[in-house]
């Protein structure tokens, strides 16, 4: 955020941050909101349904804030920020899917 | 009334064991010592205005090191008191209790408040020094992850004169360290001690990736950049993703104990495992933050001392990241015998030996480097040259515990410790230890006596291996970690007293060491060149000590090893770099916020172990207002005019 400030203008063509994308940011977020709490809310669908829906949702919450919160799209070479968050999500899904692994089979050995 | 308050103070107060009374008068003591002597010598301004609200790296630094020293001293008693007991178990000079609590104390001290801020100390001298910057990326940020580590430090050390210490092993497994295993006040100390300490690491961790990525000298290439600049954004970047894992795990457990949550408990649907499995999810990269950066010294002083290039640099710096990145794949091995099955444990042992892989490169890298060069042997490049068989051998036996089905016997014997205090004294202790002697004339602006250094120096390195190496036969012979007596028919006696006969070494060691420095300071002598050991990075081109700002002006690099080529380029009688006109220098001003918010947080971890709510509220309102203040002050910075640099400049270099 705080590096957006310092910016001069001409050093890259299209900078995130105009009134349109944070609007366009802020409905899309709002709406990814409301969907998961209108189909909770009102048992539209099933568990396992609901479940994906909800995951779905929230990953697309993620990508929002990342794109017109975040700029991530916006960043100067060397992109920086987009690697530290790829190496996140690597390590992230380490450790979900990791603990899984292991704490799974812990139960099914003991 | 009265006898109210002896009721509080007993319960307050560790009473009962005639050792801890004696640190405690003795703590006392000191303490009332060092108020006088600053109240009596009218230091308590310039404690404060020089020292505790700097923003100065290289003070800040400084502190680290003191800091990481003193716990090093109590670290090291710890560990002396164990093998006293371990070389004559019947006498019970500690019992049980009093035993689990030392054990734990002295693991946790030793990675965390003394390898992590000897190692931050170092970063935070050497890296802007080495990169050509004037101070770190976040100079604010960088006094608050001092004091922050600071601290939490001291939560966690007067636990043992106030209100109990940790006893659940350095790793706190639960169910031991749930409230049902450890009802006292010792598992609060710890978690609190630790989440301080930790967003102070966190935030050094972040600072010296920034600074490292955006703040070198102009033209200095990333693949320009000397290697223990290398190896601290490898240690760096684990930090930043490996410790949110720890902060995580630790307020789980927290609200185990706090909330009475059931992720961990053995009843309510907790699963103590969970604990092990997130804990080294953390502990495991843990161990690789503490020893690339001491890959990274051995890189330098190796090459400074061979007066050689480093060989391989590319190799290195491939090995350094896989290294980081490898970490994060490992950490199962810790738990073999958990029973997570052979598809899990096979896993993870053939991750554990890929890591041999890189670090078997720098091993050679290091030994080509001193291939025909031309050695000197000071104090630094001895502890480099005994680092290498050293971490060999205790990188050998880590192969051997990875293989998991081997590991079902090694797990948790003397075995294991012989190994791990093997990477970790012969890797990270010998690897800081080379980095402070090679950069204290950096620091302070002279030199350690070279022969009491090398007492010190042959003193660890004996002592170590007869401390260390019987271990390794007697965790094959069965005996376990973290247990205070043995019966007599074990045979396992006279393999302990060699091993304590080995701590007490070392012991003498670290006398040697303060002798050392008290003696240097005796007889003072300036370094009058900036170069110490003839050195190749940019540190050695300005004075020692490097004054306020670094560097007059920024240096222009052209090339890896600048400054050696710079002076190759001189002897050859090139013309040297034109210089560029002075110009005023930008600064962080100094600030008591990082000081008094971290005080405020201990306030608050202090309240929240004893559960007082008046002084959770009174800490974590401090910290708010702390940054309330911090979010509202813009006179942050100042200007270094012009004419004082020139008249700093004369009086260092000794020109006019």
């Amino acid at each position: 955020m705080d590096k957006h400030n310092i910016h001069a203008p001409e050093s890259h063509g299209s900078h995130g941050g105009s009134m349109k994308s944070y609007v366009i940011g802020f409905l899309f977020s709002i709406i990814l909101t409301i969907i998961p709490l209108v189909v909770v809310m009102n048992d539209m669908l099933n568990k396992t349904a609901t479940t994906v829906l909800i995951l779905l949702m929230a990953v697309l919450q993620f990508l929002v804030q990342l794109i017109f919160f975040m700029h991530i799209r916006d960043e100067e070479k060397p992109r920086f920020n987009l690697m530290a968050l790829i190496f996140g999500l690597v390590i992230l899904l380490t450790i979900v899917a990791g603990s899984i692994w292991i704490m799974t089979y812990n139960t099914v050995a003991s | 009334m009265l006898d109210k308050l002896k009721e509080f103070a007993s319960e307050f107060f560790v009473t009962g064991d005639p050792l801890i009374l004696g640190a405690q008068v003795s703590i006392g003591l000191s303490l009332v010592a060092i108020i006088f002597a600053l109240t009596f010598f009218k230091k308590w301004k310039w404690l404060w205005t020089e020292w505790l609200t700097s923003v100065d790296h290289k003070k800040i630094g400084i502190m680290y090191i003191i800091a990481s020293l003193l716990m090093l001293f109590r670290g090291g008693v710890d560990a002396l008191l164990m093998r006293m007991q371990l070389a004559a178990p019947q006498l019970e000079f500690l019992n049980a209790e009093h035993y689990n609590a030392i054990f734990t104390t002295h693991g946790v001290i030793m990675i965390l408040f003394m390898a992590m801020p000897l190692m931050f100390g170092l970063f935070n001298i050497v890296v802007p020094l080495q990169i050509g910057a004037r101070d770190v990326a976040f100079p604010f940020l960088n006094s608050l992850s001092f004091w922050m580590f600071f601290f939490g430090a001291m939560l966690f050390n007067v636990s043992f004169i106030i209100g109990g210490s940790p006893d659940a092993g350095w790793l706190a497994y639960p169910p031991l360290s749930e409230l049902s295993g450890s009802p006292g006040l010792g598992q609060d100390f710890y978690i609190w001690g630790i989440q301080i300490s930790g967003i102070g690491s966190l935030a050094t961790g972040i600072n010296f990736i920034v600074t490292i990525l955006k703040m070198r000298a102009p033209g200095m290439k990333l693949m320009q950049m000397p290697m223990f600049i290398w190896s601290v954004l490898s240690s760096c970047i684990t930090i930043i993703f490996a410790f949110p894992i720890l902060t995580v795990t630790l307020f789980l457990l927290f609200l185990d104990r706090y909330l009475g949550a059931h992720f961990f408990t053995l009843d309510g649907g907790g699963n103590p495992m969970m604990y092990i499995n997130l804990i080294w999810m953390w502990g495991h990269p843990e161990v690789y933050i503490v020893i690339l950066p001491a890959f990274g010294i051995f890189s330098e002083v190796v090459s400074t001392f061979s007066k050689k290039k480093l060989f391989g640099y590319k190799s290195m710096v491939f090995a350094l990241m896989s290294i980081s990145f490898f970490s994060f794949f490992t950490w199962a091995h810790h738990f073999f015998t958990m029973g997570s099955g052979a598809d899990v444990n096979a896993f993870f042992a053939i991750t554990t030996m890929l890591i041999a892989i890189p670090t078997g490169v720098k091993v050679f890298n290091w030994l080509f480097t001193m291939y025909r060069g031309r050695i000197t042997f000071s104090t630094p490049m001895m502890w480099a040259v005994a680092f290498i068989p050293c971490f060999v051998v205790g990188g050998m036996t880590g192969v051997m515990l990875s293989v998991a089905p081997a590991d079902f016997q090694f797990h948790n014997s003397y075995f294991l410790i012989a190994h791990f205090h093997q990477v970790l004294i012969g890797g990270v202790v010998f690897g800081y230890f080379a980095g402070l002697y090679y950069w204290w004339p950096k620091m302070f602006g002279f030199r350690l006596h070279e022969g009491l250094g090398k007492w010190a120096f042959w003193f660890w390195n004996i002592g170590f291996y007869v401390c260390f190496m019987p271990q390794y036969a007697l965790g094959l012979d069965g005996m376990t970690r973290r247990v205070n007596t043995y019966d007599f028919d074990m045979g396992w006696q006279p393999l302990n007293v060699i091993s304590t006969v080995g701590a007490f070494l070392m012991g003498l060691a670290f006398i040697f060491q303060v002798w050392q420095i008290a003696h240097s300071i005796k007889f003072y002598k300036k370094e009058k060149d900036g170069d110490a050991w003839d050195g190749r990075t940019l540190e050695w081109s300005i004075p020692s000590p490097a004054p306020l700002y670094n560097f007059a002006r920024l240096p222009q690099v052209r090339s890896q090893d600048d400054w050696w080529e710079e002076k190759q380029r001189k002897a050859k009688g090139e013309p040297a770099k034109p210089l560029a006109p002075l110009e005023p220098i930008h600064m962080p001003k100094n600030s008591g916020i990082p000081f008094i918010m971290s005080a405020c947080w201990f306030t608050a971890g202090f309240g929240f172990v004893w559960d007082w709510k008046w002084m959770i509220v009174l800490g974590l309102g401090g910290v708010v207002v702390c940054m309330l203040a911090r979010s509202f002050s813009y006179d942050t910075d100042y200007y270094i005019p012009v004419d004082e640099i020139e008249r700093t400049e004369a009086a260092l270099r000794g020109t006019k």
